[in-house]
């Protein structure tokens, strides 16, 4: 169907098939589908991944993504809740994941801009790099990318009560890491960086909420005016330990070598640090 | 202008996505055709909107290449616009060969201009013989651009050109012809429609002078500040999009200041003050002497953008990154993108992938000695 604004045809909606005629792309056996997505745009596989888990598929092998964005929003099944284990083979597209109903993502080869975008709950693992906004405004969840990601990670990243969203980073980060983070977990490991620094600055520019735990080497001038350095306590260990182990186990890292690094843990100053800026 | 007010009527209105950016180039100078650009567009689709594309290529015009090439945009077919032109440069140059560029009527795309190719040198006549042939060229564009109505250089280099128009990517390349009439060694292309501007065919990226194209992702809020301090140097900004400053800017410093792209990267994306202040002495002085003298070239606002001219081609975004930019390698050939997923569509196994960090550029160039290959390269080896 050809979808048009003012006469102009529609990026993201024109020309998508309608499910009865792509169907042949899903191969379903028993509770496993595979789609061949190299000849479909995003809106196409999104609702072939919502028919498959509506015939009781659970987990899905996507195969030749190249490029679509967000996958593995829009499944969302209210009642029962199953969750879906979702396999992607190839370079998903922008935004990876988008308001993530708790199903669990699994990308072999790197991701690109805003994986985790909104996040609401369930799992997204990278076996690769990242772009940036990773993990933009997530409100559940966790996130575990194995390289390196970009800008503006985490950014307004929040937390209500024991809904705590956690993204843990073995490589290293570029500027504003953190940026108006509100609340959750960041753990960025510095695995691939030797005995070189992080790069980043302005981390945690405008934290308000959350814990940052940043393993090697950063100067006091790559942070934000909003972050100061805390002592590590045992419950900052105990979460290092689950979703640090969790990381070193998933994607074959020493645990002990990997904890037994230096971690500076940061916290913001204040909850309001534009107080006095804004008048409302 | 009649001409602006006539477009608004006829196109529809604009949408708000992302442009998509994407360069190719082989640091050997082995040429290849335009399908690896017009493919890694297609897999950006939804960053277009079929109101812009369009296609840079180096290395095109091997039996012109000592001629400067200009590809000359007529709107509405004026050929009154034409008669002038051809007078003007009749008068002013020595024309080779110059003929109707080739396209294809099938394409479909919406009101294709007159565009016309002349390879010619310069014949300087009285005070003009003291300026350069880049320069006395960069006057003559300027001229055409500004005086001559319905009249616009789209390129005017020397073994390369400008291909652009109003359609999506794989429309203007078909309508062009650009997969099987042209064979280039850099290729950088653009999709969707110049900033702040209805999508008209003059105002497709890329944006040229000399051998200098510029493409760019974002919105230069400091366009302004950019194009008076240009005109002060004889660049008048005539397409009525931002972007053009920066093909001018690349123009003046580094081709007519002669200075490498490491020092113009800090010019249009100057470091920070309070990351200046704890440099020491020395870089603190070139970072304060560059603002100094170069402030009203700073680039402010969101923005990705690619360069190319003969033997170089960069990639660099503005200092807090607020565009998307990623490069890869592959043996000899370098890619620079707005997403990662485009070069994979055209190039899968890549020996890497990185994303430099904001203002710092994404450099290729020719391997060995640059004057030596870039000759080869123009002889079409």
């Amino acid at each position: 169907m050809e979808y048009s604004i003012g006469g102009l045809r529609d990026m993201f909606l024109g020309n998508v098939r309608r499910l009865e005629d792509i169907l042949s792309y899903a191969n379903i056996s028993d509770d496993i589908a595979e789609i061949d997505a190299s000849r479909l745009v995003h809106k196409e596989i999104n609702d072939l991944m919502q028919y498959c888990a509506l015939q009781g598929v659970r987990k899905i092998v996507l195969r030749g993504v190249c490029g679509q964005r967000y996958l593995g929003t829009r499944l969302y099944f209210p009642n029962p809740r199953p969750r879906l284990e979702i396999e992607i083979h190839g370079h998903p597209g922008n935004d990876l994941g988008a308001f993530l109903d708790g199903h669990r993502i699994v990308v072999h080869g790197n991701a690109q801009d805003g994986v985790g975008n909104t996040m609401d709950g369930g799992e997204i693992l990278v076996h690769g790099r990242a772009g940036d906004v990773v993990a933009m405004s997530m409100r559940g969840g966790r996130i575990l990318i194995r390289d390196d990601v970009g800008y503006r990670t985490a950014i307004h990243m929040k937390e209500y009560k024991d809904k705590v969203p956690v993204l843990v980073v073995g490589g290293t980060a570029q500027d504003f890491f953190g940026e108006y983070m509100a609340g959750g977990r960041v753990v960025l490991l510095g695995l691939n960086l030797g005995n070189k620094p992080h790069r980043a600055r302005y981390i945690g520019t405008g934290m308000h909420g959350g814990i940052m735990f940043i393993r090697g080497k950063v100067e006091k001038w790559q942070l934000g005016k909003e972050v100061g350095i805390v002592d590590m306590e045992r419950e900052d260990w105990k979460l290092l330990e689950k979703h640090v182990g969790d990381f070193c186990e998933i994607f074959g890292f020493k645990r002990d070598e990997v904890l037994g690094g230096d971690f500076l843990k940061l916290k913001p100053m204040t909850k309001r640090p534009y107080g006095k800026v804004y008048a409302y | 202008m009649s001409m602006r007010r006539m477009r608004r009527e006829t196109l529809p209105d604009k949408e708000h996505q992302a442009c998509g950016l994407f360069g190719v180039m082989n640091r050997k100078g082995e040429r290849f055709g335009g399908r690896m650009a017009i493919d890694a567009l297609m897999n950006m689709r939804v960053r277009g909107n079929g109101l812009g594309a369009g296609f840079a290529a180096y290395g095109i015009y091997p039996e012109h290449k000592d001629y400067y090439a200009l590809h000359i945009m007529f709107q509405d077919w004026d050929l009154d616009a034409k008669r002038e032109v051809d007078k003007f440069l009749g008068a002013n140059f020595d024309v080779v060969c110059d003929e109707e560029m080739p396209t294809n009527p099938e394409a479909s795309v919406i009101n294709p201009p007159l565009v016309w190719r002349y390879f010619m040198a310069p014949d300087k006549k009285g005070d003009e013989k003291r300026l350069s042939d880049d320069d006395y060229v960069v006057k003559k564009v300027m001229h055409i651009n500004t005086r001559i109505k319905n009249a616009y250089v789209f390129s005017s280099g020397k073994n390369m050109g400008v291909f652009k128009g109003v359609g999506f990517p794989e429309e203007i390349a078909e309508y062009f012809m650009l997969e099987k009439e042209y064979r280039g060694y850099i290729w950088v292309a653009h999709s969707r429609f110049p900033t702040n501007t209805p999508g008209w065919w003059g105002g497709a990226h890329p944006f040229c002078i000399l051998d200098w194209t510029v493409v760019h992702n974002g919105e230069i809020s400091s366009y302004g500040t950019n194009k008076r301090y240009l005109e002060m140097y004889g660049y008048y900004c005539t397409l009525l999009t931002d972007t053009e400053v920066m093909a001018y800017a690349v123009d003046l410093l580094m081709r007519r200041q002669r200075l490498p792209i490491e020092i113009v990267a800090k010019i249009f994306a100057p470091p920070m003050w309070d990351h200046v202040d704890i440099m020491d002495e020395k870089r603190k002085k070139l970072y304060m002497t560059l603002r100094m003298v170069y402030a009203p070239l700073l680039i402010n606002g969101p923005w990705t953008i690619i360069v190319a001219h003969h033997g170089e081609m960069f990639g660099i975004t503005d200092r807090i990154r607020l565009r998307p930019i990623t490069a890869g390698e592959k043996g000899d050939l370098l890619f620079v993108s707005s997403e990662e997923a485009a070069i994979r569509a055209v190039c899968p196994n890549l020996d890497r992938v990185f994303t430099p960090m904001g203002g710092e550029p994404v450099v290729g160039r020719l391997k060995g000695v640059e004057k030596e290959l870039r000759k080869k390269a123009e002889e079409g080896v």
